[in-house]
């Protein structure tokens, strides 16, 4: 990775202000051009690093949303998460390591169409998930540090 | 949904800007331009509205999102104890303050299936170096007796961010 988008990584996961040219005012901080700054962001983009350039939201005041588990069978597990995953209101969805083996995240505007969206998944797939809605952050997403060296 | 109402922009002005946010800016010199046209706003408009957001805390931060798994970050564990509900704030507040974990969440249980109510992130590029500050973390906190399980991450079948736009049809 270049090193113009290593230090974009360590120093702009979270801005302290935004402008309505957020690419120039990056550009001015670190002493390049405008155009090096939007080349760089989309390197990234297409090397599949750089998700987006954006807001995260604070989950509990910008809708409704729960982490959600089901347990599946291993060889059904690919089959399953591909189904889950056609719903847009899933926007993060993980196999992990337990007797619960797929993990996913549900968003929406309202609580009633969360719980429509899971009712329809349970039905759709023909299993009952665990439904694990957030009752207090004591940290969340402000960046993510990365280590270089190792 | 949106707790206050910002004045410069009507409700639904302000829910296609949620929704246009949701999936980052372009990356143009003005990357508000466009959607100010849609809304016949002005660019300035929707950048004072999104300040606002941001000091009111429905925006939690603003700026590059990344996929810790394409750096290298591959060992995601979801670290899961059960904890009394009287000490669950007190100790989920001294473990967000661990450098390592990145996300502490207090969930509801679902018994009897789910017993655990508090949840951890701890990304980094070896499970057995997370294992160990896991250890780390039990021992400095005196955890020893709280139940808990690790669950590591084998697969990304999805990861994007929220679209807290979407409604019943």
């Amino acid at each position: 990775m270049q090193a113009l988008e290593k230090q974009l990584i360590s120093q702009f996961q979270k801005l302290s202000d935004i402008s309505l040219t957020p690419y120039q005012a990056i550009a001015n901080e670190l002493s390049v051009t405008e155009s090096d700054i939007i080349n760089a962001l989309q390197q990234l983009t297409d090397n599949n690093i750089l998700s987006r350039f954006g807001p995260v939201f604070n989950h509990c005041a910008a809708g409704a949303s729960t982490l959600a588990a089901l347990a599946v069978s291993t060889d059904e597990l690919d089959t399953v998460a591909k189904k889950v995953n056609q719903y847009p209101e899933v926007n993060h969805n993980y196999a992990r390591e337990h007797y619960y083996n797929l993990w996913f995240v549900l968003t929406a505007h309202d609580q009633d169409h969360l719980t429509q969206v899971i009712n329809k998944i349970t039905k759709d797939i023909g299993l009952s998930p665990l439904i694990l809605p957030m009752e207090e952050a004591f940290y969340i997403d402000l960046a993510f540090p990365i280590n270089w060296d190792s | 949904m949106i707790p206050a109402i910002n004045d410069q922009l009507t409700l639904n002005q302000q829910e296609r800007l949620k929704a246009f946010l949701e999936q980052g800016l372009p990356l143009e010199h003005r990357p508000f331009k466009t959607l100010a046209k849609q809304l016949q706003t002005t660019e300035q408009a929707l950048l004072d509205v999104v300040q606002q957001w941001q000091q009111q805390g429905l925006i939690r931060r603003f700026g590059l999102v990344i996929r810790h798994h394409a750096l290298g970050y591959h060992a995601n564990a979801m670290v899961v104890w059960d904890i009394n509900d009287e000490y669950v704030q007190q100790v989920g507040a001294k473990l967000a303050n661990e450098p390592v974990i990145t996300l502490c969440y207090q969930r509801k249980r679902q018994r009897p299936e789910w017993p655990y109510n508090l949840f951890c992130m701890i990304h980094g590029k070896e499970k057995q170096q997370v294992c160990n500050e896991i250890k780390q973390i039990i021992a400095r906190h005196q955890l020893q007796k709280i139940p808990y399980e690790i669950l590591f991450s084998n697969k990304v079948y999805k990861q994007r961010g929220g679209r807290y736009s979407l409604r019943k049809s």
